[in-house]
């Protein structure tokens, strides 16, 4: 860049970021302190800044159910990762065999994601419940040993929040999976087929391999959403049976919001931080060594 | 009988013309959002304005107070608390302990609340012997609902005891009818193991288990003989109870899919709403075995210390507007509940109201007058809370049994 003040040129950058980076700073980071901090204190209906060392972590993992939480935040989160990626990507590549009517297909399969978690956990409430749903109208068709009870079993309810969200987010997941497709330069593929390989084996060590860092940067974005998941259990079991579909993300709202326990609450979030960052921050040291 | 003492009604006087000759400005932190209940807090905020106050609307809806709260919270530490906001129980004497709330102490004398409230529910509302909040009604949590069709049809008679519960239920069951409506939410199932407490092992263990929460107490047979009563019931619940609003489990017994339910009289409001009369359409006992006892759940007013003197009157005239006989009256006819003050003339209620004013002056003589548990009259909210999962846990768990959980309740009370 030319510049007819070479400070100027090197400060106005600096100077247009300076706002955004100093609010971001204050108001991410200042608050994930200030969480870390709380979590540190004896903190119970409102903040007391009294220092009690590692004590709420100590009551948090004696807490048997947090351990409900985070053992359903693993089911939750494979499940809800792994399904919504596989089911994303194979959409996508179905979608991509140059087939009729793909802008329809692809704005119904997209279109879950459209609407918010509350409305997807609602909807599979009541498809969901064996009283009005699925298991009722299977009976009502004559089949009367039917019975699909997971939304009222503690022990499976885990698994219906995973079946909502994949539905939800499977879509988003095909459009990016697509986008990076399209990406995909013809003349490899067709250099492939002239050397005879099949379909199947070009996706398989081609296409696949290319996508990678779509696939990454998807990876990101679900397993964020799974971590942070908490309108789709509070519309489609509010944590129920009991406390069986419990995530991180719900616990922490009832103990800070509704029992007057904010120091343990902290403690929550700052685990969930800390699973978020273990993820990332590998995905992000990797990409900016990359760059080098 | 009105009997409104001639000092009362000079105190409300002098209140009336100190509030006219200085306005301030009350704002009221509330949930009252629905109908009813919002008609309720017309009639609060009507009484202020006669007085010469202003009334500053902060009601915040959804989530059982839980969103109300935060926001709440938020303005305390701001420094920027409201005139009063609907808290109650032992979140009260958290909220003092903050050292955030106002003595109105003087209030209570020149009303004389001490006399008018029976002592179990004046002291919820004191913080080291001061009044720091004002009561707005009682609800009864004991209630047995019944739909005397369903009943009738099953050849079976409306329980008094947890052995004619089950005798009923039974007979209800092979009449093709789901015994007992129940919605599958922490809360609910709370609040059915709170009357099978009460009703099972008396006043007495009520009080010692689930209000000083007694270690020896709660890990008594007396114990595990409520708690296999408590599991028995989910034997005659349906199986599609999980996740069901407390509402829909009541229309199940308004229609006679279901024969009775286990609830809180704000029940009865819905039975009134779909046009039942009480005594024909359906009926309310107390729950079985616990017809001596009352499990109350008050709703309350705290109030909060102010900078501003006006406004410190003008919060006064409010504790003594939520007192006085005329909105206690109007307020509790809107919201199914009954009046927190004794004494009170009771022709305008219906019969469900009457019996239990009845029976909350005679168990507050009695000693059977006991604070509910299950919604947050008797303990603090952390450990409520806790024994709330271990008792919801236990009612969801086909695996544990009745000693696993009563050590668990045992380990929740102290989790502290």
């Amino acid at each position: 860049m030319v510049s007819s003040s070479p400070a100027g040129a090197r400060w106005l950058p600096k100077l247009v970021v300076a706002p955004s980076f100093v609010l971001s700073f204050l108001f991410i980071y200042g608050l994930i302190a200030w969480n870390g901090y709380l979590s540190l204190s004896a903190s119970r209906l409102l903040p007391n800044y009294e220092f009690v060392g590692l004590e709420q972590y100590v009551r948090l993992f004696d807490n048997e159910r947090f351990h409900v939480a985070l053992v359903n935040m693993g089911i939750f989160g494979t499940l809800f990762i792994g399904g919504s990626m596989a089911l994303g990507l194979l959409l996508a590549i179905l979608l991509d065999q140059k087939i009729r009517a793909e802008g329809l297909l692809r704005t119904i399969y997209l279109y879950p994601m459209a609407i918010s978690f509350i409305v997807t956990g609602t909807a599979w409430k009541w498809i969901l419940n064996p009283g009005l749903g699925l298991e009722h109208l299977v009976q009502q068709w004559g089949f009367e040993n039917f019975s699909f009870g997971w939304l009222v079993d503690p022990e499976m309810a885990i698994y219906c929040v995973a079946i909502a969200g994949v539905w939800q987010s499977a879509g988003f997941v095909m459009a990016l999976f697509l986008a990076g497709l399209r990406g995909i330069d013809d003349s490899i593929i067709k250099a492939a087929q002239v050397d005879g390989a099949s379909l199947p084996l070009i996706y398989w060590r081609i296409v696949i391999p290319t996508l990678r860092p779509v696939f990454f940067s998807t990876l990101m974005v679900v397993s964020h959403l799974a971590i942070k998941s908490f309108d789709l259990v509070m519309a489609l079991t509010a944590g129920g049976p009991g406390f069986a579909t419990d995530l991180p993300a719900t616990f922490m709202y009832a103990m800070a919001f509704s029992r007057g326990q904010i120091g343990l609450g902290a403690a929550s979030a700052t685990v969930m931080l800390a699973t978020v960052a273990a993820i990332v921050v590998p995905y992000l040291y990797s990409e900016l060594r990359a760059k080098r | 009988m009105k009997n409104i003492p001639i000092r009362t009604l000079a105190a409300a006087a002098a209140l009336a013309a100190c509030g006219l000759a200085q306005a301030g400005e009350v704002e009221v932190l509330h949930w009252w959002t629905s109908g009813g209940e919002a008609k309720a807090a017309a009639a609060l905020k009507a009484t202020m304005q006669a007085k010469g106050h202003t009334w500053k609307d902060f009601a915040v809806a959804g989530g059982g107070g839980d969103s109300a709260m935060t926001v709440l919270k938020s303005r305390v530490v701001s420094g920027n608390a409201p005139a009063a906001a609907q808290i109650k129980g032992p979140a009260l004497q958290e909220w003092a302990a903050e050292g955030v709330l106002a003595n109105i102490d003087d209030v209570a004398k020149a009303e004389n609340w001490d006399a008018v409230l029976p002592k179990a529910v004046a002291d919820v509302m004191k913080y080291k012997g001061n009044y720091i909040a004002a009561p707005v009604n009682v609800h009864r949590v004991n209630w047995l609902w019944a739909n005397p069709a369903a009943f009738k049809k099953a050849g079976a008679k409306v329980p008094t005891t947890w052995d004619e519960f089950f005798v009923a239920a039974e007979a209800l069951k092979k009449a093709g009818i789901i015994p007992v409506a129940h919605g599958g939410q922490n809360w609910q199932d709370f609040t059915t193991f709170e009357s099978v407490a009460l009703g099972v092992g008396g006043t007495e263990f009520y009080r010692k288990a689930l209000v000083q929460l007694d270690p020896a107490t709660l890990n008594s047979p007396t114990m595990e003989k409520v708690l296999t009563t408590f599991k028995r019931v989910k034997g005659y619940t349906d199986k599609n109870a999980p996740g069901r609003d407390w509402n829909l489990a009541t229309a199940m017994v308004i229609k006679g899919e279901a024969g009775m339910q286990l609830m809180g009289d704000w029940a009865k409001g819905e039975f009134v709403a779909a046009g039942k009369v009480p005594g024909k359409d359906f009926v309310c006992a107390p729950a079985p075995g616990t017809a001596q006892a009352f499990t109350f759940n008050i709703d309350s007013f705290a109030m909060f210390k102010l900078k501003n003197a006006e406004n410190t009157k003008a919060q006064k005239a409010l504790a003594a507007a939520i007192m006085s006989p005329d909105f206690q009256e109007v307020f509790n006819l809107n919201k199914g509940s009954i009046p927190v003050r004794l004494g009170m003339n009771m022709d305008k209620f219906d019969d469900c109201a009457k019996q239990s004013a009845k029976d909350f002056v005679a168990t507050s003589k009695n000693g059977g007058l006991v604070p509910s548990i299950a919604h947050g009259m008797a303990v603090a909210p952390a450990i409520e809370g806790a024994i709330k999962d271990v008792v919801s846990q236990y009612w969801n768990s086909d695996k544990m049994s009745a000693k696993d959980a009563m050590t668990r309740i045992a380990a929740a009370a102290k989790a502290q």
